[in-house]
């Protein structure tokens, strides 16, 4: 929180593919060796997958807490289905962890146990009036929905209310819509009922480009996500005055721990945030974008480090 | 069960029409709209076009218009306010209050918080920028607002509108006819991060404005902020570049990869909407001209006394789905998500 003891801490986000059982855990093994103080945990995307279900997620984020890291439960964007429900009020009942709400369900669910709770990227949160409705049922924590500008940023956080952090995406592909269609199946001719698990097949989404090569979006099942990385990693010290709390990486199957080892070394004054930004962006297979930070266009480029 | 008793037994579907100026409100009147949705001429909703929509006297008009035959009107003020633009919002759900409209359709909790306890008086429905899909998504509005209805998103098969409708404390609206969004409203930022304009924030999607059609060697091309949406060989129809509806590759193929130009139409359905329980049907366009809402207004009328009358031997009129069909975009309609196979 604002205050003396102001202190911005690193989370990583849920991951929004579908990946193996193995490359899940693998993965959050050599997360919780790195500089992250939070990790969200949960599929998001699609209850099809399957990699770990309920049990295993509640298995690993123990495991994640024992390592030391703040563990909150994510759960699913889009609900349809009674099933979905009931996974759901299962992770909103947990007892031990805290739960990012992505859908208003979510948020019923949790204001009525009334225990404290997150707002994830799913959550339309657009000024300080709606947050503070949301902060009233227990909200603790909101994520800035990705389109808003640093400006909206600037007026909401001069009326936030008490005791409720501010979390930014700073990296990763942004997440950009939900639809009843499957993509990936789509793409392969499948019907979404029997769509093989294509999504195994994609571990970082399915790169969609226009007629003339550009780079635009990445099809994640029914997740649509840019192709370009967002990186706010060169706005640091606008972060910091914004008084934002939480900086959220979002992972990829590749680099992820070093993009958190870049950002914690940010944090700690050891270097450059302008010059490590460049040097991250240079690696990114579809370029950076940063232009929703700017009230511009999001796949937009428009900081210094990001040329 | 004899076909009156199934009729007698189920209500009659209410037809919601979309208005974007006056003449289509009275045309969609005249031809057997039951309400009409119209919106004020800024952001505050979700069709912010150019010379479209209301102010107030226009919306004056048109509500009496409708009230002096016994019909309905909604204001739709169904975008996100962001916290400089708090004051219009609020101004428009002053203004819907003041006007004496039948419902206001919102989707942001600050202005649906703000509507029910400035305007308690006043119903309240969930728009489909809602993107309340489930019932306990419904339950959250309806125990903290007290929404009389809910506009669902254009993303459940029937079965699934079914075990929404048997769990919601409220009548639930569903879109019958028209544009089809293929993500779920409310949730879809891909306008705003080509062209910097979202539906949320502004209003628009795909905005005219960041549209350009180029006659090029390749074709036509069309583009929206600069990218690429579609390439034209001749004599093949151009459609607008809606960005989720152009031509794209991946993995080396060039294909609709979203979705392809259609209109959704339900017309096929409208027995088992009717026998479930649904409340109302919604036509999309408020954007569209008065000729389109004549048009879809008068063929839904029909169909839905049809179906009222007779479930049982109700079939889609094959001149209905002719006048349908010159009106739909890209001459193709789809039952979109409400059969399970297109997902």
């Amino acid at each position: 929180m604002a205050g003396i003891d102001y202190q911005l801490k690193l989370a990583l986000g849920p991951v929004l593919y579908y990946w193996p059982k193995e490359k899940l855990l693998d993965f959050y093994e050599r997360i919780s060796a790195t500089a992250v103080d939070i990790i969200y945990l949960g599929e998001t995307v699609c209850s099809k997958r399957h990699a770990l279900n309920t049990s295993d997620w509640l298995d690993l984020a123990e495991r994640m807490r024992a390592a030391g890291k703040e563990v909150v439960l994510s759960t699913m964007a889009l609900l349809e289905a009674e099933s979905e429900l009931k996974t759901l009020r299962r992770l909103c009942e947990n007892g031990r962890f805290t739960v990012e709400a992505n859908d208003m369900s979510a948020v019923r669910l949790l204001s009525e146990q009334k225990v404290p709770f997150v707002l994830g990227t799913g959550i339309n949160v657009y000024s300080d009036r709606t947050l503070r409705f949301l902060a009233g049922l227990g909200a603790k924590r909101w994520m800035m929905p990705v389109e808003l500008s640093r400006q909206t940023l600037a007026a909401i956080q001069a009326k936030r209310p008490a005791n409720v952090e501010t979390e930014v995406f700073v990296y990763g592909r942004l997440p950009l819509a939900y639809s009843a269609r499957c993509f990936t199946a789509r793409h392969h001719n499948l019907p979404k009922d029997d769509c093989q698990y294509r999504c195994l097949d994609y571990p970082e989404g399915l790169a969609l480009s226009t007629r003339e090569g550009q780079a635009f979006l990445a099809l994640n099942g029914i997740q649509t996500q840019s192709a370009q990385t967002c990186n706010l990693l060169a706005e640091l010290a606008e972060l910091r005055e914004l008084k934002v709390d939480i900086l959220r990486i979002s992972p990829q199957p590749d680099g992820t721990e070093t993009v958190v080892a870049v950002f914690a070394a940010c944090l700690g004054g050891e270097v450059d945030p302008v010059e490590e930004a460049a040097q991250l962006n240079a690696a990114l297979p579809f370029g950076a974008c940063d232009g929703y930070w700017r009230g511009q266009p999001g796949m937009r480029v428009i900081s210094q480090a990001i040329t | 069960m004899t076909a009156s008793a199934v009729a007698s037994a189920s209500k009659r579907l209410e037809l919601v029409c979309p208005a974007g100026n006056l003449p289509s409100l009275k045309t969609a009147v005249d031809h057997g709209a039951d309400s009409v949705y119209i919106g004020f001429r800024d952001d505050t909703n979700a069709r912010h076009f150019p010379g479209l929509n209301f102010d107030a006297k226009m919306a004056a008009q048109g509500i009496q218009y409708a009230h002096a035959k016994k019909r309905r009107v909604f204001v739709a003020l169904n975008t996100f306010p962001q916290p400089t633009g708090w004051e219009r919002w609020k101004r428009a759900v002053d203004q819907a209050a003041e006007l004496g409209v039948d419902a206001i359709i919102a989707a942001d909790i600050s202005v649906l918080d703000y509507a029910q306890r400035t305007h308690p008086q006043l119903p309240l429905h969930l728009s489909v920028q809602g993107s309340a899909t489930n019932y306990e998504a419904i339950r959250f509005y309806h125990d903290h607002f007290g929404i009389k209805r809910v506009v669902l998103p254009r993303v459940l098969s029937l079965p699934q509108v079914r075990h929404v409708l048997e769990n919601s404390p409220v009548d639930l609206e569903v879109f019958g006819f028209g544009g089809l969004c293929i993500m779920v409203e409310g949730r879809c930022l891909l306008s705003s991060y080509v062209t910097g304009e979202s539906p949320n924030m502004c209003g628009v999607c795909s905005p005219a404005k960041a549209v350009r059609w180029e006659e090029t060697p390749r074709g036509l091309e069309t583009r929206l902020g600069g990218l690429l949406i579609d390439r034209y060989a001749p004599g093949e129809p151009a459609g607008y570049p809606t960005l989720c509806k152009g031509r794209f590759e991946v993995a080396d193929q060039t294909y609709y990869a979203i979705e392809e130009p259609t209109s959704l139409n339900t017309l096929e359905l409208l027995p088992e909407l009717q026998r479930m329980g649904i409340a109302a049907i919604k036509i999309e366009g408020r954007q569209r001209s008065p000729a389109y809402v004549t048009q879809v207004t008068k063929v839904w009328r029909a169909a839905i006394d049809a179906s009222h009358r007779n479930p049982v031997a109700y079939t889609p009129q094959p001149d209905w789905l002719r006048e349908l069909g010159k009106v739909s975009e890209g001459q193709q309609t789809t039952l979109g998500a409400y059969h399970r196979i297109w997902q």
